[in-house]
């Protein structure tokens, strides 16, 4: 089983929309050692200017994380998930995420490459707010290894 | 409450190392960030499962080293809000073992100065065990 290179240019409809808890941002910011009083303390938060505590930058991969999802169990895909390996991951913000905020995210795949038997997927997960704003875009590649 | 002075774009020099961290990873980390982060592939937490794939053994997440390798640029800046990009190439895995723990080391240097865009990008060698795990690891950050 191969990559389907006809994935490339697809756009998937949007996933439910994520609703970002003070609690888990707290949580997330923990497991990612941050000691930062504007992810974990809402009265610092608020004084940074924001409405509640800010996630730090990789938890946009928790929203994401749906759409990726989404990609994998796409019947037509060809993406077999016990050969996928992430190859690098970037995360370009117009603003933090925000506890409070109701997040809204749609993939798509920018790309679908071979290179030496694997097949590599540029993942496009595009973040909004519930006013439609743009909040961050998530972009992965996916590493799919071919048969050994 | 203490309050952050924001670095100033005019007082950087590409090549400044401006944050350094140093992590020590356990399984307790992994099995924290599985919960937080919602990631539960088991290679991050079992021996049997990750040796059963190929793998020398348990393995972080490559989410959990990019998440905190960010951090101490984070703390500079002062607001986790100034980080407008951030990038990772996963280079190498970081093996964590049963009893002990892998430290992971961070040194964050001035790559570029943006002063139009008002933007630095600060560039991340991140280590463990003298080789290092994340390539190209970059965070634009918003300063004035």
């Amino acid at each position: 089983m191969s990559v389907n290179p006809e994935l490339q240019g697809r756009v998937f409809p949007p996933v439910a929309p994520y609703l970002v808890g003070r609690e888990k941002v707290r949580e997330f910011a923990r497991a990612v050692f941050s000691t930062n009083p504007v992810n974990l303390d809402p009265e610092a938060a608020r004084a940074a200017g924001y409405a509640d505590v800010v996630a730090p930058p990789t938890f946009a991969v928790v929203v994401q994380e749906a759409t990726l999802a989404q990609l994998l169990a796409e019947p037509d895909a060809g993406i077999d998930f016990t050969r996928v390996v992430h190859g690098d991951q970037r995360f370009t913000f117009s603003r933090p995420i925000v506890a409070g905020d109701e997040l809204t995210a749609t993939l798509r795949v920018a790309s679908v490459k071979s290179l030496g038997g694997h097949s590599m997927v540029t993942a496009v997960s595009t973040v909004v707010d519930a006013a439609g704003a743009h909040v961050v875009t998530a972009t992965s590649t996916l590493v799919v290894r071919g048969d050994e | 409450m203490t309050i952050i002075a924001t670095p100033s774009l005019a007082d950087l020099t590409v090549g400044d190392v401006v944050a350094e961290g140093t992590f020590p990873l356990t399984r307790d980390s992994l099995v924290h960030y599985a919960g937080a982060s919602g990631d539960f592939n088991p290679i991050h937490y079992r021996d049997d499962v990750a040796v059963s794939v190929g793998l020398p053994g348990v393995l972080a997440h490559g989410m959990l080293t990019m998440g905190f390798a960010v951090q101490p640029v984070v703390d500079w800046a002062g607001d986790p809000g100034r980080i407008v990009d951030y990038q990772v190439r996963f280079t190498r895995p970081v093996l964590v073992p049963a009893d002990g723990e892998a430290v992971v080391t961070v040194v964050a240097k001035v790559g570029a100065l943006d002063t139009d865009a008002g933007v630095a990008r600060i560039d991340l060698t991140v280590s463990s065990g003298e080789v290092t795990v994340l390539g190209k690891a970059q965070a634009r950050v918003r300063l004035v």
